[in-house]
């Protein structure tokens, strides 16, 4: 069941395209605000409401790699592994974040706090290494830094 | 030396508001287009200024809208800017976007103007958050101020905009691929033709342009087709946000004149290699174009003189290879990004991605062996452009056909000697 | 026609055609997966590389994907070329490399696509040596088996499944090399051509389950070309048989027909003739007679055909041949259709339209060209679910026209199905509740029967003046009426599509009417008419009186007895009228192959073969004849086309010695003499003494293994062959190895292409009709008609009386069909009793879904559970028709609804 709040964010995307169903990534996303992932649940819920079947609309989710399909914690660290990180060091990022959380990417702390996944390129080569915690974009990190910044998640 | 795109961009200051915007002359270029020229003469303004696409592939951008169907009032357009950037080792649009979004939206709506598009929309990669907001706040006032919506100015023009944020995938950023997305659907790319010139965005008429492409618009418009030529010495016109990343002394984002050095641009932009470091090679513009070397330095970075040198100018934002980091262990990266992002619908790319992939990895493991790189080079043929179903692919093999040719004994000494020859720098495998 | 010159040999060939069609169609061998003839093209396998020059001086070329051109005049191409064999090769490598290499366990083996297309590349060594992925498999129903690991990612199963049938619960999920294809959750596929994709899939991914059950190399099999026995649209089929059992249907292309698809019903409801309620040998009066005592079968008959005044009763499920031997037999006065006044009554309606020179009934195909439809009181994915098909292609006609104009080529799949998006052609439907069709329909019309009929009747006075318009219609369904008739008139193909499901007078004659006024408009109006069972069509050509008749003969009296040919009149009539005429009528004959509650009432029963036991003619709903032939020797020599048996039964009554019974001569060269209107019905395929260099068409493939050793467990010496004197084929593997008429195609293959893509080779121009012509002929003529009677509106079908109901009969593709519920698989599809009823009137019983509703519907009483339909008109039910637990009612038919008490 989708809440009277998400259908009022589902519907304004709806009304500014042409079909229906072109609205169904933003109303994935709308649900994925609310709830922190796309449950099967969420998923048929939402189907149902763009009037789509779950295997059309799990098409679509699946193929984001940012719908997130298994269940997240509550903050998302996405450390950025691609080109100039790579060669800025992110990999010293990595062992210290898997040190200290006990998570590799892909995985969530057992206390739900943190996810950590690779991120493609984030778009901010000249600072790199980075990453991004949430909304939160950060640049230039060492892993000095890290500790520090995690903290400010709970 | 004019730096039209980013002169009113500071790191040390918010983006211009509307009202600053318009007190620098924003806006300027559209009053001008809907007072006084006819779409047709707008096109025909940025076709001659020669303003060739940033987004990669450099395709003149005024033929590029000519071909949109002008005759059919009745039909829907739409334009859209492609702001999915994530091509690695490229952050240009970010600054353009983060730094004077209004630059951006005064661009798109002439562009849209002058194929009679009244729908448009930024199509924006979901990890720029910031942007994002500063997108959306300059949106806004930019309705408030009847820049957009309906009756632009008392035109008569209407324009709706709209901001789509992404959720992830390099592939949105192909333009076929980003309609799809748009649509609610799983972004693999179309075919061309049809152009989206034609079928586009719902099937109708659609121009995707990039961020830079659309920056440069009013410019073109307030200064004329001339003005825009002149700003750089060489062949291709304009002036161009390059970028440096990796082990230099001051990587960054410069506007300069198209067809600027890469000396200039590694040695004194960006400072040179950092203490301790060797320049190897650089991938100019972004992670899919061919790696140049040192021989290269003075070669002009326009679209023209990087394909002679047997590469392409693509974003102009350059990742510098160093001699303490591993030639294979950076395409392994790169090829890595490539496989993962394949959308999957053809079986070259789907396929042959992955498998480059799994070799560079075991070659850094130190358990390659010598077909291998016979292997490595069929790929880097058969995944050339025209092979697969979009230009991916293609892409993907240009770092890695390159690196095969310039830091071959690299590859070789993997084979030869069982093992990483930089493990114990750079433990990353 | 352009020139072009391929591997420096120069062809003809058509100006914009498909580069790749083009290719196969001059009879090259260019290895294919993502294009399909009836999918068109969309460029993702990359398979199908050619190298195209720019001129003849050209020597580099580029490598292009055949698939993605178009022909041009002066081309320049090289199939041979080394960097393109090279590249096909290549991808064979690649799509190889996850692939589980497991040929020799799986069901594809032998009728593979990709492994003819692996061998036809050279790829014979994998040079990838890392882990595979592997995918888990779901559970997709009774029709379907799945495995993903075979997968090759050619799309071409979301492609059929979802653009092509519309499938919705099959997708393709996640990126990159991690593709699924399959359900969102384990659960039965709903596609009604969900059995397809065993087909559509070039590997063995999804394979018929049925088959599994009992499994058989497609090599191993004898096969013949058939026609399926469970709708009236005729879709010619394969089946194939090893060691007595019939092992698997698959589509047989017709162009005109069914193409390269068939339904689910068609391929999966064969299990009927290997079940175990066939009858086996001749029963009397309870007592079995076995082996060969035939003569104690005839000593008995002899006191059967003693009888004065035996009549018939023919089937429309059974051939012509066999119709009309009955016909001969007992003769034309004594010879009655096996079917109710009500349905008779219809297709007399039908046959005088049909005849009437005025409209046209078109063919599958043609209606894939319709661009704006009308569905007047039918539900076509139940009733005749290959015509649904072929309107959800015709609904996109009229966008694909508008692509003509930017140019995008026909065989452009994807580029199509991007620019027209969700746009479709107009498709009007009337019917009392909401069908399959209705997602694709501008206007549904929700009305009782008579409503419906009232609705067609006023389309039909605004399309003509003649046509009296009804009273009684409220404003805004007038409005209705005339947006559709004038969409009608407009269009350049209208089309009309009307049926007998409902059982309504009034509704044929609206949908009769509105055809012949677009015939009186244009020439020709086209009217596709839905019958109820394969032979339907056949058996009212013939014109004989219905069942009602026959039980009437019988209560005046004087009838000495009956012989019922392949019937159950249990489902045809309400069960008192047929259990009063087996107690009045002593003597009855039933000749059938399945056991059922008319056998059971026979004092002689003599076993028939089944249609792969036998060979026989049918006429489709469209006119249409067609020939199916024998697939295998039955189980024992009782076992005969009841043809067979019916002509030796004259001979005998005529007062021929049993053992001096002669074969029949061609029946439906006789058929053809005595009722004209059959004229072409003899022309359908070659007569049994043709040969092609002396030779026989062999029923099995040259691979067929075990020959000699099948039997050892029986007798160790091999066995004469069975002799056919009926047809050209022969029951071994040798004879003609080439390509055989149409008619007789019993199987798909040619050197290199042993799957079913190997259609390729058998069609004049890929995607095309057949050498030689698809099989079958059309019996209908049309032409100058002098005068044009419309039908008057009938008075209404359904008088209530107080606390009576309307019942409407809902026909199910899965179980409203008698044969194919006997297959296990078609059975688990089937729905369960129930009752539907409106809002209003769940109201009035103060009942909720799924609770109990007692339904007295004749002499009968069910209680079902019940189903609220919101457009349901107040004051009508519907129920599921002829499910096997609910035979026994008369249609049309009324009932009383009543509460159960608890
Ligand atoms: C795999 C792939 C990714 C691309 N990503 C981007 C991108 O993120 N931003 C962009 O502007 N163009 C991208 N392009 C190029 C676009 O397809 C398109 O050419 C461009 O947006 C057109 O704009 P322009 O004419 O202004 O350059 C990409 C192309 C490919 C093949
Ligand atoms: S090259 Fe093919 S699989 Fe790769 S991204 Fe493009 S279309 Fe998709
Ligand atoms: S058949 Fe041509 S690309 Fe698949």
């Amino acid at each position: 069941m989708l809440t009277a709040e998400e259908i009022t964010e589902i519907d304004h995307e709806i009304a500014l395209v042409p079909l229906r169903r072109a609205a169904c990534i933003e109303a994935l996303k709308i649900v994925q605000q609310h709830r922190g992932w796309i449950s099967d649940e969420s998923l048929r819920a939402i189907a149902d409401y763009m009037q789509m079947s779950p295997e059309e609309l799990d098409s679509v989710a699946t193929f984001y790699n940012l719908v997130f399909r298994k269940p997240v914690g509550r903050n998302i660290i996405l450390l950025c592994d691609s080109i100039t990180c790579y060669v800025m060091g992110y990999d010293k990022l990595y062992e210290h974040l898997r040190g200290k959380l006990q998570i590799s990417f892909g995985e969530t702390t057992a206390d739900g706090r943190f996810t950590l996944l690779p991120n493609a390129c984030l778009g901010t080569c000249d600072h790199a290494p980075a990453l991004m915690v949430n909304n939160e974009l950060y640049r230039n990190v060492t892993r000095d830094d890290l500790d520090g910044i995690l903290d400010g998640y709970k | 030396m004019e730096t039209p795109l980013t002169q009113h961009i500071s790191s040390s200051r918010p983006p211009l508001n509307l009202r600053d915007y318009e007190q620098v002359g924003g806006y300027q270029a559209l009053r001008k287009v809907l007072k006084s020229m006819n779409p047709s003469e707008v096109t025909k303004t940025v076709q001659e200024s020669d303003l060739k696409g940033r987004g990669g592939a450099g395709f003149n951008t005024g033929m590029k809208w000519s071909f949109v169907p002008m005759n059919d009032g009745e039909t829907t357009k739409y334009l859209i800017a492609n702001a999915d950037e994530m091509e690695p080792g490229t952050f240009k649009d970010r600054l353009l976007l983060e730094g004077n979004p209004h630059q951006l939206i005064e661009g798109m709506i002439i562009s849209a103007f002058a194929i009679q598009a009244n729908i448009s929309y930024i199509f924006l990669r979901w990890a720029y958050k910031k942007a994002a907001r500063l997108v959306r706040h300059a949106m806004d006032e930019a309705y408030a101020a009847g820049y957009l919506g309906r009756n632009i100015l008392n035109s008569g023009y209407n324009l709706e905009m709209y901001l789509h944020t992404g959720v992830g995938r390099y592939i949105c950023g192909e333009e076929t691929a980003l309609l799809n997305a748009l649509e609610g659907k799983r972004a693999t790319p179309r075919t061309k033709p049809p152009f989206p010139q034609v079928s586009g965005l719902f099937g109708k008429p659609t121009i995707v342009n990039n961020v830079e492409t659309l920056c440069n618009i009013p410019h073109i418009v307030n200064n004329g087709a001339d003005w825009f030529k002149a700003l750089s010495p060489g062949s291709d016109a304009g002036t161009k946000l390059y970028g440096v990343s990796g082990r230099v002394n001051n990587p960054g984002l410069w506007e300069l004149p198209m067809g600027t050095t890469m000396r200039e641009l590694i040695e004194e932009r960006a400072g040179g290699m950092k203490e301790g470091y060797q320049f190897r090679g650089a991938l100019p513009g972004g992670a899919s174009t061919d790696f140049l070397v040192e021989q290269h330095f003075d070669i002009k970075m326009d679209y023209k003189s990087v394909a002679a040198a047997g590469s392409r100018l693509g974003t102009g934002t350059m990742i510098v290879l160093d001699d303490r980091t591993c030639p294979v262990g950076f395409v392994h990266n790169l090829e890595h990004f490539f496989a993962q992002e394949s959308c999957g619908w053809c079986t070259p790319c789907r396929e042959g991605l992955p498998w480059t992939e799994k070799i560079l990895l075991s070659l850094e493991k130190g358990q390659g062996r010598p077909e291998d790189l016979k292997l490595l080079a069929i790929h880097t043929q058969f995944l050339g452009p025209g092979n697969t179903f979009c230009a991916l692919a293609p892409g993907a093999m240009e770092p890695l056909q390159s690196a095969l040719k310039y830091f071959r004994e690299d590859f070789e000494r993997h084979i030869n000697e069982k093992k990483c020859p930089w493990v114990n720098n750079h433990g990353t495998h | 026609m352009a020139h072009i010159n391929i591997d420096k040999t120069s062809y003809e060939a058509k100006e914009g055609k498909n580069l790749l069609e083009t290719c196969l169609t001059l009879g090259f061998n260019l290895p294919y997966f993502c294009w399909h003839p009836a999918m068109g093209s969309v460029g993702a396998c990359r398979q199908c590389a050619v190298k195209v020059f720019k001129d003849e001086n050209d020597t580099q070329g580029r490598l292009v994907m055949s698939c993605m051109e178009s022909v041009r005049d002066n081309m320049f191409l090289s199939v041979d070329d080394p960097v393109a064999k090279a590249f096909r090769s290549q991808n064979i490598e690649w799509l190889m490399t996850n692939h589980p290499h497991d040929c020799a366990v799986c069901d594809e083996g032998g009728s593979c696509h990709l492994q003819d297309m692996t061998v036809m590349t050279g790829h014979a060594y994998r040079r990838f040596e890392f882990k595979k992925r592997t995918y888990k498999n779901q559970y997709l129903g009774p029709f379907v088996n799945h495995e993903m690991n075979r997968c090759i990612q050619c799309y071409r199963c979301v492609r059929f499944y979802k653009d092509y049938a519309g499938g919705k619960d099959l997708d393709v999920f996640g990126a990159h090399n991690h593709v699924y294809f399959g359900r969102e959750s384990d659960g039965v596929l709903e596609n009604e051509f969900s059995g397809n994709l065993a087909e559509i899939c070039p590997t063995g991914v999804f394979t018929d389950k049925t088959l599994k059950d009992h499994y058989t190399r497609k090599w191993d099999m004898t096969m013949a070309p058939s026609i399926c026995q469970h709708c009236s649209v005729g879709c010619n089929i394969i089946a194939g048989e090893r060691y007595g059992k019939l092992r698997q249907i698959t589509s047989r292309f017709n162009s005109e027909v069914n193409g390269y698809f068939i339904c689910d019903r068609g391929r999966f409801g064969y299990e009927f003739v290997n079940g175990i309620t066939r009858v086996q040998q001749p029963v009397i009066r309870g007592a079995m007679v076995g082996g060969d005592e035939k003569r104690n079968l005839y000593d008995n008959l002899k006191t059967f055909f003693e009888n004065l005044d035996i009549i018939g009763i023919g089937s429309p499920r059974a051939s012509l041949e066999a119709n009309f031997a009955l016909r001969q037999l007992v003769g034309e006065e004594h010879f009655y259709q096996g079917i109710s006044e009500n349905q008779a009554g219809l297709l007399r309606i039908l046959l005088a339209t049909l005849n009437s020179g005025k409209v046209h009934t078109p063919s599958i195909k043609e209606i894939e060209q319709a661009d704006a439809v009308l569905i007047l009181g039918e539900d076509p994915t139940n009733a005749a679910p290959r015509i649904a098909l072929a309107l959800r292609q015709a609904v996109r006609r009229k966008p694909l026209e508008h692509a003509q104009n930017i140019k995008i080529p026909a065989w452009h799949d994807a580029a199509l199905r991007e620019f027209i998006q969700e746009e479709k052609g107009d498709m009007f439907i009337a019917f009392p509740v909401e069908i399959k069709l209705d997602e694709l329909s501008s206007d549904t019309f929700f009305g009782s029967p008579d409503e419906i009929a009232r609705f067609g009747f006023a389309i039909a006075s605004y399309l003509n003046e003649e046509v009296v318009s009804p009273d009684g219609l409220d404003e805004a369904t007038e409005k209705r009426a005339f947006a559709i008739a004038a969409i009608l008139k407009n269009a350049e193909h209208p089309l009309i599509i009307s049926g007998t499901s409902l059982g309504h007078e009034g509704i044929v004659k609206a949908a009769c009417n509105i055809a012949l006024a677009i015939g009186v408009q244009k020439e020709i109006g086209s009217l596709s008419l839905i019958v109820p069972e394969c032979n339907s069509m056949g058996l009212a050509m013939m014109q004989a009186p219905a069942l009602d008749k026959a039980f009437e003969a019988v209560q005046q009296g004087g009838v000495g007895a009956a012989i019922i040919l392949e019937n159950d009149l249990y489902q045809r009539a309400e069960k008192t009228d047929v259990d009063h005429f087996f107690e009045t009528c002593r003597h009855v004959m039933v000749l059938d192959h399945l056991h059922h509650a008319t056998t059971s009432q026979a004092s002689l029963l003599i076993p028939v073969s089944t249609f792969a036991e036998g060979d026989g003619t049918m006429v489709s709903h469209e006119g249409r004849a067609q020939r199916f032939f024998q697939v295998f020797m039955p189980k024992n020599e009782n076992i005969r086309e009841s043809w067979l048996w019916l002509d030796e039964f004259r001979q005998f009554k005529n007062g021929v010695d049993p053992q001096e019974l002669n074969e029949p001569g061609n029946l439906i060269e006789e058929l053809v003499r005595v009722i004209p209107q059959f004229k072409g019905a003899e022309t359908v395929s070659p007569p049994s003494d043709f040969r092609i260099n002396g030779q026989r068409i062999p029923r099995e493939p040259h691979r067929y293994s075990g020959r000699t050793a099948m039997l050892a467990n029986i007798a160790v010496s091999e066995p004469k062959p069975s002799q056919d004197d009926d047809s050209p084929l022969s029951f071994t593997m040798e004879g003609y190895r080439g390509i055989p008429p149409a008619p007789l195609i019993p199987f798909f293959w040619a050197p290199g292409w042993n799957s079913v893509q190997s259609i390729n080779k058998y069609q004049i121009e890929v995607g095309g009709p057949l050498h030689g012509g698809d099989p079958g002929r059309r019996l209908f003529i049309e032409g100058e008609m002098s005068r044009i009677d419309f039908w008057k509106m009938p008075v209404s079908q359904f008088l209530a009386e107080s606390g009576e109901t309307e019942i409407i009969p809902l026909t199910h593709i899965f179980g409203s069909e008698a044969l194919s519920v006997y297959s296990a698989a078609v059975a688990e599809r089937a729905p369960s009793p129930y009752v539907l009823i409106s809002e209003k009137d769940a109201e009035k019983f103060d009942v909720a879904e799924h609770a109990l509703l007692r339904l007295r519907i004749q002499t009968q009483c069910f209680d079902l559970p019940v189903k609220i339909k919101k457009e349901l008109r107040p004051g009508l039910a519907a129920i599921p028709f002829n499910l096997p637990s609910m035979a026994g009612i008369g249609w049309p038919a009324k009932g009383i609804l009543s509460k159960i008490e608890p």
